[in-house]
């Protein structure tokens, strides 16, 4: 045996600098504690997929990365999440002002019941990124072309957006995230309201986006965890228990836990 | 949770049934190869015959294993060592199926082969007939064990077949030269010799697939080719035979 060398396994062809760095994080809902200790690097322009089955913690840590736990009273933060070095749990840090650097996309496709030109202009406005209609006509053309959707809804912009369909709110949502050039882009569940065709139609926009943010998606959806991201992160009961290249989780992966997850012998 | 059975059994029912199948087309081939080794050396054209038409089965087992498998794959997108499971035996079962034709061509020529004089060099085919066989249980016993060891053990036997058949490659092409009336049976012997080497190889094939089934990492290493038949002259020495 001695000699033959084995393959070292494939390690993630990572060049591009951390974006964002979890460092122990630890999350508590009142006395529970939803998160042991995450540690994990997302590199920039990179698509970070989070897998694991219902209530291992992999929302939670979404939401750690944009404050949005905030808004729960009883939920607390543990550890530190830096955003390019810089803490984003720092006291003197503004919120809005993250949210408008890590954007997110939720589940359930939510336009604000406004106009579709309006709901892209919405964040623009808040932050003061522009103030002519020219810039703002900019911003919404950019930003839906971005998202996919230009070319649908470019004759209707001043109907409303809850008037489109699932997949085209959904990538309204996208186009409302996008027009405040965030770094990051959250994703929860993105596609599972939506039906194959709007789903195809999102992962190919994620791809695109790719080239511009950096990306984390929380998917239960283990088939497009494999096909939009570069590395892929197992959470169960509130560890994440393996993060690697994506093809290295789905072909060969370390922990027996994954392995049974991915395989459907979970039980 | 841990990886025990899915949670879809008839998945699990599946993949044992492409694992069943394996096993069972391994152990024709195993027989095929015996039977064909046998035929050889008693000079048994009724075997032969019998081994010939055995072929048939291996050619059924490698499309229902083939059927099966893109099925699987098609279906149930298999991920993680499931997915190596039904790649490992769509290859397989194309080595075993390549093995038994080497089988079928042995049982052929020995047919012609007993039609003319016992060559001396061709107590060598028994010896690597069992060779074979024995690799081929080994690394069919390493698949159905997903012992890594044994399959391992296996692929370094290889060797020893090579340097058989590089020995007999030798000792053919001096009775060739000896006498031109050795030429058709020494040249049957050579491909039966060849094909017997050959098997050798899809044996250690099955070994590194069982590797990469179990890993989930290809085995590397360069096994030392002792097949030196490639570079082997002969020269006639003058004022001899």
């Amino acid at each position: 045996m001695d000699s033959m060398t084995l393959n070292k396994p494939v390690q993630a062809a990572v060049t591009q600098p951390v974006k964002v760095s979890a460092r122990d994080v630890k999350v508590y809902y009142g006395a529970k504690r939803a998160l042991h200790g995450v540690n994990v690097d997302i590199y920039q322009n990179e698509v970070l997929a989070m897998i694991g089955p219902s209530g291992c913690g992999k929302s939670t840590f979404l939401r750690t990365l944009n404050r949005m736990n905030d808004t729960i009273d009883i939920c607390r933060v543990e550890g530190k999440i830096l955003l390019d070095g810089e803490d984003i749990y720092d006291p003197k840090l503004d919120v809005v002002q993250l949210r408008a650097r890590v954007g997110m996309v939720f589940q359930k496709p939510n336009p604000f019941p406004k106009s579709i030109y309006e709901n892209v202009i919405y964040g623009p406005k808040l932050h003061g990124l522009a103030t002519r209609k020219d810039e703002f006509d900019a911003i919404v053309e950019t930003s839906l072309k971005r998202a996919g959707l230009w070319n649908e809804v470019k004759d209707r912009l001043h109907e409303p957006g809850t008037g489109l369909s699932g997949g085209q709110q959904q990538r309204l949502c996208i186009a409302r995230a996008v027009a405040v050039s965030p770094e990051v882009i959250l994703m929860d569940e993105p596609c599972s309201a939506l039906d194959p065709i709007a789903t195809a139609h999102i992962e190919e926009l994620i791809d695109e986006l790719r080239e511009s943010f950096t990306i984390a998606i929380v998917t239960h959806n283990m088939q497009q965890a494999a096909r939009v991201s570069q590395r892929t992160a197992f959470f169960h009961l509130g560890d994440l228990v393996e993060v690697g290249d994506t093809e290295e989780i789905f072909t060969n992966p370390r922990d027996e836990r994954t392995q049974g997850y991915i395989t459907g012998r979970y039980g | 949770m841990s990886p025990t059975e899915h949670t879809v059994k008839s998945f699990e029912a599946e993949l044992q049934r492409l694992s069943n199948l394996i096993a069972q087309m391994g152990g024709v081939v195993e027989a095929q190869v015996e039977a064909a080794v046998q035929a050889v050396g008693r000079r048994d054209v009724e075997g032969a015959t019998k081994v010939m038409q055995g072929d048939v089965r291996l050619d059924e087992f490698e499309r229902q294993i083939e059927h099966d498998a893109i099925r699987m794959l098609a279906l149930r997108a298999p991920v993680g060592v499931d997915l190596r499971e039904v790649l490992a035996a769509l290859k397989i079962s194309a080595d075993l199926e390549r093995t038994g034709d080497y089988a079928a061509n042995i049982a052929k020529r020995s047919i012609a082969l007993a039609q003319l004089p016992v060559m001396r060099p061709a107590g060598t085919i028994p010896r690597m007939g069992r060779l074979v066989q024995e690799m081929l249980k080994d690394v069919l016993d390493a698949y159905i064990d997903r012992d890594v060891e044994k399959a391992v053990a296996a692929w370094h036997r290889d060797e020893e077949l090579d340097d058989l058949y590089t020995s007999l490659f030798r000792e053919v092409l001096t009775y060739m030269m000896e006498d031109p009336r050795n030429i058709t049976p020494c040249t049957h012997l050579l491909f039966i010799a060849k094909n017997l080497e050959r098997a050798g190889d899809h044996a250690t094939n099955i070994a590194e697939t069982v590797h990469f089934l179990v890993r989930g990492q290809p085995l590397t290493a360069e096994r030392p080719k002792g097949d030196k038949s490639s570079f082997t002259i002969i020269e006639p020495v003058e004022g001899e035979g």
